[in-house]
């Protein structure tokens, strides 16, 4: 467990330092999506192009889906995530600190009928 | 458990059901109105039997056992959180990871590939990001491809033995390259380049989209070590039902 520990906070600094890394070296860099950046490679292989088809949310809004409800959206999403994962993560850490306890997941001692 | 596992069989097959009704609808990040029709489609029919066979096998492993429904919960949430982050890459642009490794790892290539494509579509339809006409490339690349190659360097570290620990690091890391690699490739094949044809041209998107990810995918690779980490101290019951680490519990 101990051992685990050390290595959870090694990679949780790595992961930390990966990101942050990049934003700190690169100042003035645009962070800019490399989806896009495929768009812009296949402009200059095709010359100009015209996508045949564009995303239902823009044609619904008659335009491209504003920034800031782009970022709510993909926070619902993130969201949706992390409270699942939580959920069964939070249900699995009790359920382990009852086992070790000899208890039932209700909570109950498991021995009571034994010990009456 | 009965009703619960209906009702994600259906949630499950809501999607698949659109899918049929959209004809148009295929691809992974790729942009929407991007890809020739003729690909969309070519794409999507690839992705049909995976998708299918996915679909019977969570089916299948939920009549079995319905606990394995929280793996599988946490194997598509995690999918969601991580293919919601868009992180900063050393080349100055944004890009973002697949999620995918962690459940061709616990569950197999073929229940990730639903998982994926319910994300996908998600994105698609509400975000703008991906596509409805690019969801058969982009499932056939992020939901069926990419779980696949990691699923199969999973399998073959654990043939030789390796630490665990950094097999699952490489298969997830890797099978979120290759992700990509499939995505350059789709687009290659969509727009070839007039001296160097198809190959020439999946080359430079590769160009374009490589240098991003591969810092990335070391960061994938490293949060889908986490979560196993935290599954084999709280879930082992659930981890042993799966068949997962059966060798050597401790």
């Amino acid at each position: 467990m101990n051992g685990n520990r050390k290595t959870v906070l090694v990679l949780l600094f790595l992961v930390v330092f990966l990101i942050v890394f990049p934003v700190v070296f690169k100042k003035g860099a645009e962070f800019g999506g490399s989806d896009d950046a495929g768009s812009v490679m296949v402009e200059e292989i095709e010359g100009s192009y015209e996508p045949w088809f564009t995303p239902v949310v823009e044609t619904m809004l008659g335009g491209e889906l504003p920034g800031e409800l782009e970022s709510l959206l993909f926070c619902i999403q993130t969201g949706i995530g992390v409270g699942i994962i939580a959920f069964f993560m939070g249900r699995m850490v009790e359920r382990k600190k009852w086992i070790e306890k000899g208890e039932d997941t209700c909570g109950r001692a498991a021995l009571a009928k034994g010990q009456e | 458990m009965n009703q619960k596992e209906r009702r994600l069989i259906y949630i499950a097959a809501l999607p698949a059901a659109l899918l049929g009704i959209v004809p148009k609808a295929h691809a992974m990040h790729i942009m929407e109105g991007y890809l020739p029709a003729g690909d969309c489609i070519a794409w999507g029919v690839l992705c049909i039997p995976f998708l299918l066979a996915g679909f019977l096998t969570i089916r299948r492993r939920l009549q079995e056992d319905g606990r394995s429904i929280t793996l599988l919960a946490m194997s598509g949430a995690f999918i969601f959180v991580i293919s919601s982050l868009k992180i900063p890459s050393v080349t100055g642009s944004c890009s973002h990871m697949t999620g995918t490794g962690l459940g061709a790892i616990l569950l197999g290539p073929l229940s990730v590939s639903i998982l994926g494509m319910i994300v996908l579509i998600f994105q698609a339809i509400l975000l703008a990001h991906g596509g409805l006409t690019s969801l058969g490339a982009n499932i056939f690349s992020m939901a069926v491809a990419g779980p696949v190659f990691a699923w199969l360097v999973y399998g073959l570290c654990k043939k030789c033995r390796m630490n665990k620990r950094f097999a699952i690091f490489l298969a997830a890391a890797l099978g979120d390259l290759l992700t990509y690699c499939v995505t350059s490739v789709q687009l290659g094949l969509a727009f070839p380049s007039q001296e160097g044809g198809a190959a020439l041209s999946a080359l430079k998107f590769l160009g374009v989209f490589a240098p991003a990810q591969l810092p990335l995918a070391v960061v994938e690779g490293i949060l889908t070590v986490l979560m196993v980490i935290g599954l084999e101290t709280y879930a082992r019951p659930e981890l042993n039902a799966l068949g997962y680490g059966k060798e050597e519990q401790s």
